[in-house]
């Protein structure tokens, strides 16, 4: 056990983790920002926004992640000259989010139009009943009811980033499946005490928000 | 289009013509959007039709797609067997009367489903590696089988539960009522209900499986990405145009799967007390609950 840790103290862990974690904010804002955008436009009545958003998520969420994230490293760089750094690896970090983002953005916006749809009709009946135009309606009864609504996909969505961070690996990003490949490959005798404090260091992570997500969510359930 | 009962009232003669120019506002942005890009593609010299004679050429796809396509979907086939096998057998386990086992099947679900596939992907293969004899493309196909089974065993194994919680109390305590024990009414009544309202969501994750194929890439198993790259990276390097290709053959698939569980779900309805139906959100990963589950 011993020996195993001082085989661990040789690695940057929580480096690597950081990496993971940096990822997963730029493109957790990123992607609640697009997915936003994306998700006025599913619900606005204006057809051709609708045909527009629909057509993004379709296509988004059906094409690997893996694929994005190739794409952006062997053609949105070299090819296309979508440049965010001189940095040959802090390019690679901006282009690893950028397809982070533009993949996860399908499911925010599916996230927060599932919350809309939580929302009874008879709550806008009501509203408008009482005499309420469009926009106050929108912001005192539906829009508030609809982020309750949003808190479980969203945070489930966050939770699906997390892990999909690692997909940065495709492009060399030296987030911590790298770190992990590259361990187990030095240290033979190790490999699977090194993949069990890889795995759980995801468990550390994961688990807390997924507890916070379900905590809030029922907290925050509008009781019908 | 329910939704737009909610937000907005039927609209009148002046809401129609703000719809209408908005309409043509949002088309002519959208429009332009597009018509900027293909500008951006020209100008990099990515619409010449020599680039796009390779991904239309049949050498092409006989060496590289169609190769490529047949190792995806043989490891999408086997991880969809072996994870309905693998979720059916702790989803089973974490209704079972004995705690033990209970709680066991727990761990094992929850530990898997917070781990990234690829994680458990690129440990596999060392793993394999370190400790059998296998070796070359079956060492890769064994991996990428067993990360996938993993993980949405692990889903699978929650729709199971979801689906027996998920049905109408009176169906056990009917089954109590005749004098069956827990286990019995579980086997008997409630599973096979559950089973039936679980089907469209089950085929939903098997677009899951066969998108998280692609991340074999990244183990260098000869799967649909990395032939498309392969294609790709020699002359006259049409990379954008094979990544294309490669990307519109999962969109179809994947197309077809979800509307395949659309059409179960429509079949299948009246056969069960249950809710079943296509998730309405994500045939993804992400929209499964990681812990707790059963929110709202």
């Amino acid at each position: 056990m011993s020996e195993f840790l001082a085989v661990l103290s040789n690695y940057d862990l929580v480096g690597a983790y950081w990496l993971n974690i940096q990822l997963t904010f730029f493109a957790g804002l990123a992607s609640l920002v697009i997915g936003t955008i994306l998700a006025l436009m599913r619900i606005s009545p204006i057809p051709s926004l609708q045909f527009a958003g629909t057509t993004y998520v379709n296509l988004i969420r059906n094409t690997p992640l893996t694929i994005i994230v190739v794409f952006a490293a062997l053609v949105l760089w070299p090819v296309l000259g979508v440049e965010f750094s001189t940095d040959f690896a802090t390019n690679f970090f901006w282009l690893a989010v950028a397809a982070l983002s533009v993949y996860h953005a399908s499911f925010m916006c599916e996230a927060l139009r599932s919350g809309v749809n939580t929302v009874p009709a008879g709550q806008a009946e009501a509203a408008r009943a009482i005499g309420l135009p469009f926009l106050p309606a929108a912001r005192l009864i539906i829009l508030p009811q609809a982020f309750r609504g949003a808190i479980a996909p969203l945070g489930n969505t966050l939770i699906a980033l997390i892990k999909n961070s690692t997909v940065a690996a495709a492009i060399s990003v030296p987030e911590i499946s790298i770190l992990m490949k590259e361990m187990m490959e030095n240290e033979g005798n190790y490999v699977i005490p090194i993949f069990l404090t890889v795995a759980v260091g995801f468990v550390i992570i994961v688990v807390p928000i997924g507890l916070a997500v379900t905590y809030l969510s029922q907290r925050l359930a509008v009781s019908r | 289009m329910s939704r737009q009962t909610v937000l907005f009232d039927a609209p009148g003669p002046r809401a129609r013509r703000n719809v209408r120019v908005g309409n043509w506002v949002g088309a002519v942005v959208v429009i332009g959007i597009a018509v900027f890009v293909l500008i951006q593609l020209n100008a990099a010299g990515q619409l010449r039709p020599e680039l796009w004679a390779v991904v239309v050429d049949p050498d092409s796809w006989r060496y590289n797609f169609l190769p490529g396509l047949q190792n995806t979907l043989v490891a999408a086939a086997y991880a969809i067997v072996t994870s309905v096998v693998f979720g059916l057998l702790f989803g089973v386990g974490r209704l079972a009367a004995n705690r033990a086992l209970r709680w066991f099947s727990g761990v094992v679900v929850e530990f898997f489903r917070a781990v990234p596939v690829l994680v458990m992907m690129v440990a596999g293969y060392q793993i394999l590696g370190r400790f059998t004899a296998v070796s070359g493309t079956a060492q890769l196909l064994l991996s990428v089988v067993i990360a996938l089974t993993l993980y949405n065993g692990a889903v699978i194994a929650e729709l199971v539960r979801s689906g027996v919680h998920g049905l109408p109390k009176g169906q056990r305590e009917a089954g109590l009522a005749i004098g069956m024990t827990r286990g019995q009414s579980i086997r008997s009544i409630e599973l096979p209900q559950a089973l039936i309202a679980m089907l469209p969501s089950l085929v939903s994750q098997f677009v899951v499986i066969l998108k998280d194929t692609a991340l074999g890439y990244i183990i260098v198993y000869p799967e649909l990405l990395r032939s498309a790259r392969l294609l790709g990276s020699g002359a006259p390097f049409a990379i954008l145009q094979s990544l294309f290709v490669a990307a519109l053959i999962f969109i179809v698939l994947n197309y077809l799967l979800s509307k395949v569980a659309e059409l179960v779900a429509r079949k299948v309805g009246g056969r069960t007390s249950g809710k079943a139906r296509a998730n309405p959100a994500p045939p993804n990963a992400v929209t499964v609950p990681a812990v707790g589950g059963g929110t709202q």
